[in-house]
């Protein structure tokens, strides 16, 4: 069996939008590129089965500050109003691009192209292509197990296997690495998200990168109750009943959710039914979100007509915002020569404390993948280190422990919405103390007798390492703020800052110093030898108070 | 998940053992893909999108179609016309208009923006 061993002067790990735009951004920048992907770059990941809105505003001054201001305020204080900016500049430059390349965006009535809107599978398959004709060498169902640590603890390249060959391992040296792995959806099945197990967060982990914002982690969307297809926006027309029939009184059904996650986590059966859509749009509802429809035709449900039951679905930091810190303005790590992209990055700089889910994480994707995919490449520059040795161990030691019992044990702390939807102080400690235990009993080995449970076993980890650092990041944020409903505690205008956890087998969570300290959009990073190829944008803007905004969460979340 | 893989129908191209995220299939002796690892699929009909020849159906279910359901029946199923369903959807496959040309989100969002339908 013989090992792939490649050098290159990038390396992207994640095939979904983040790391196709790095791909090709690092690929422009004049680098030698790799992509890996855990299944198959086009398919993979959250995007290519469900697709998204974008936060797309065109150039015109006004309008850019307008959604600025009226998204710093949705994110309950806690986003960036100049990465904000940076992001929707970025976000239209680049799918102007995505036209030039061809993709078919739609005219509205007016004759108007509209690219407010990436249709999943057409998206990617077009990503990939694009990677694919800007030389990147693509390593499809290839997932990395775990990163090169350099001389200087840097990230010089990854190691991992073939999973269709045999599990013939690989190994790619680079100048520098791009983590696009996604967020964590906790293998609960959700659209298209399983793919999404946290092993980049892990991976950095074991490097020592620290997170940002995972208390933000209890993101959970609908579905029909017999499948997991967690498509929101057409759930604007739904009305809500019981068994009975008894019509819930929710005059804007995005923001009645809570009431419907309570009735749910009480155990009762929750129906909906789209009768509030007017006969006259139900085909254009039906052209804007063929997928929210789709699993309901199959099943012989017509959902103007029928009420079907419904259940929440976690979606974790996929749609949460919580991840991998970022320290400078081309999305750098706090690890050196390791960028993040995407949803394995805190998402919390357009997002705050609320979900990115759909638009605001389809345009974070775009341009943070670009930021760090040049931010690579200039980082790459200063060459290729040999001979350095893979890091972390979590996970991989032979053991007796069943990869699929520490999954099981994750999922009994994570998916119940009594324990996550709705956190207590002491429910969170209680599932911390079990997550303690499946982490020691993961540290002992899990049983690993192929190369796919080599790599389930590696994703149990990754589970875990998520879970505990959400719940110690929850219990550091003794309030409740967006994504992070704390029962009992009511939201405290003391707690308005980021917060950052870390750490392995101790965990550790600090309050992130002021805005202005650490606005890293303006300069460059400790972390980096690029230079960050961003005009000064200023520091953070006083962020507004705390107070929730009805309903504004829930909106954000259903515009996928 | 995944139900259905029709021998008569299938090209045996390898696409739907190439761009499954999660590696749910096998190549069989004969070509045909074999559902080797079913409680991998996550159900986001990826396979079914990319099979040239709609040879593939999966059931709209999180966990497999209970025993006698018409979900998992190849007969039942090409009787109701439920092959290929998505591909026609996202207008994939010669002489169609792309499903994103038909896109209508925009509708939608405008709604959002002002407060709702």
């Amino acid at each position: 069996m013989t090992a792939t061993d490649l050098t290159t002067d990038v390396l992207v790990l994640g095939g979904g939008p983040a790391g196709t735009w790095a791909a090709v951004a690092a690929a422009a920048a004049g680098a030698r590129v790799v992509l890996a992907d855990k299944g198959y770059c086009g398919t993979s990941g959250s995007a290519a089965a469900g697709g998204n809105n974008l936060w797309y505003v065109p150039p015109d001054p006004a309008a850019r500050e307008a959604a600025v201001t009226a998204r710093l305020r949705s994110s309950l204080g806690l986003a960036d109003t100049g990465w904000m900016a940076r992001v929707l500049a970025e976000t239209h430059l680049r799918v102007g691009d995505l036209a030039a390349w061809g993709y078919p965006f739609p005219r509205d009535d007016a004759g108007a192209e509209r690219r407010g809107s990436l249709q999943g599978p057409e998206y990617m398959r077009r990503m990939r292509r694009r990677v694919h004709r800007g030389g990147v060498t693509i390593l499809d169902h290839a997932p990395a197990l775990r990163l090169l640590r350099g001389a200087d603890g840097a990230a010089v390249g990854a190691a991992g296997l073939h999973r269709q060959d045999g599990g013939r391992p690989w190994t790619v040296r680079a100048g520098a690495v791009v983590l696009a792995t996604g967020g964590c959806a906790f293998l609960s099945g959700a659209f298209g998200l399983n793919v999404d197990t946290g092993d980049g967060h892990l991976m950095a982990a074991e490097l020592g990168a620290d997170l940002s914002g995972m208390e933000f982690s209890a993101a959970y969307a609908l579905s029909p109750a017999h499948g997991a297809h967690t498509k929101g926006l057409m759930m604007m027309f739904a009305t809500y009943s019981l068994d009975d029939g008894t019509v819930l009184d929710l005059p804007d059904p995005l923001a009645g959710r809570d009431r419907v996650a309570a009735l749910l986590a009480e155990g009762r059966t929750v129906h909906a039914r789209l009768d509030r859509a007017p006969a006259h749009l139900r085909q254009a509802m039906r052209q804007a979100q063929p997928n929210y429809f789709l699993p309901l035709d199959k099943a012989g449900i017509d959902p103007f007509r029928d009420r079907y039951p419904v259940r929440m679905v976690l979606e974790g930091t996929v749609r949460g915002t919580g991840g991998l810190r970022i320290a400078g303005a081309d999305c750098a790590t706090s690890v050196p020569g390791l960028f993040a992209a995407g949803d394995v990055a805190t998402r919390e700089l357009v997002s705050g404390a609320v979900s990115g889910g759909g638009a605001y994480n389809g345009a974070w994707a775009i341009s943070s993948g670009t930021w760090a995919g040049r931010g690579a490449a200039a980082f790459a520059r200063a060459g290729v280190q040999d001979g350095a040795p893979p890091a972390g161990a979590a996970g991989l030691a032979a053991g007796r422990t069943r990869p699929a019992d520490v999954v099981e044990g994750v999922q009994r702390e994570t998916l119940p919405l009594d324990r996550n939807y709705f956190r207590t102080p002491a429910g969170l400690r209680r599932s911390l103390a079990a997550l303690d235990d499946l982490w020691r009993a993961t540290r002992e080995g899990l049983a690993a007798p192929t190369h796919r449970d080599r790599l389930r076993a590696r994703e149990a980890a990754a589970l875990v390492a998520h879970a505990r650092w959400m719940y110690t990041a929850a219990l550091a944020r003794p309030e409740t703020r967006g994504l992070h409903r704390l029962t009992g505690h009511p939201t405290d205008p003391a707690l308005r800052h980021r917060i950052r956890v870390g750490g392995l087998d101790d965990l550790w969570t600090s309050p992130e110093p002021s805005a202005r300290e650490t606005s890293t959009v303006a300069g460059t990073t400790a972390t980096s030898r690029a230079a960050a190829a961003v005009v000064g944008l200023g520091t953070t803007a006083a962020a507004p108070d705390g107070t929730a905004v009805p309903g504004a969460s829930a909106a954000a979340e259903a515009g996928r | 998940m995944i139900e259905v893989v029709r021998a008569g129908a299938c090209v045996a191209c390898d696409i739907c053992i190439k761009v499954c995220p999660t590696d749910v299939f096998e190549r069989g002796a004969d070509g045909v893909p074999v559902i080797a690892r079913q409680p991998d699929c996550q159900t986001c009909f990826m396979c079914e999108a990319n099979c040239p020849t709609d040879a593939l159906y999966v059931a709209p279910l999180s966990g497999p179609a209970p025993a006698g359901s018409p979900q998992a029946d190849q007969a039942a199923l090409e009787e109701a016309g439920a092959f290929g369903a998505y591909r026609e959807l996202i207008g994939w496959g010669g002489g169609r208009t792309p499903g994103s040309r038909l896109d209508r989100n925009h509708v939608f969002t405008a709604m959002l923006e002002r407060g709702g339908p």
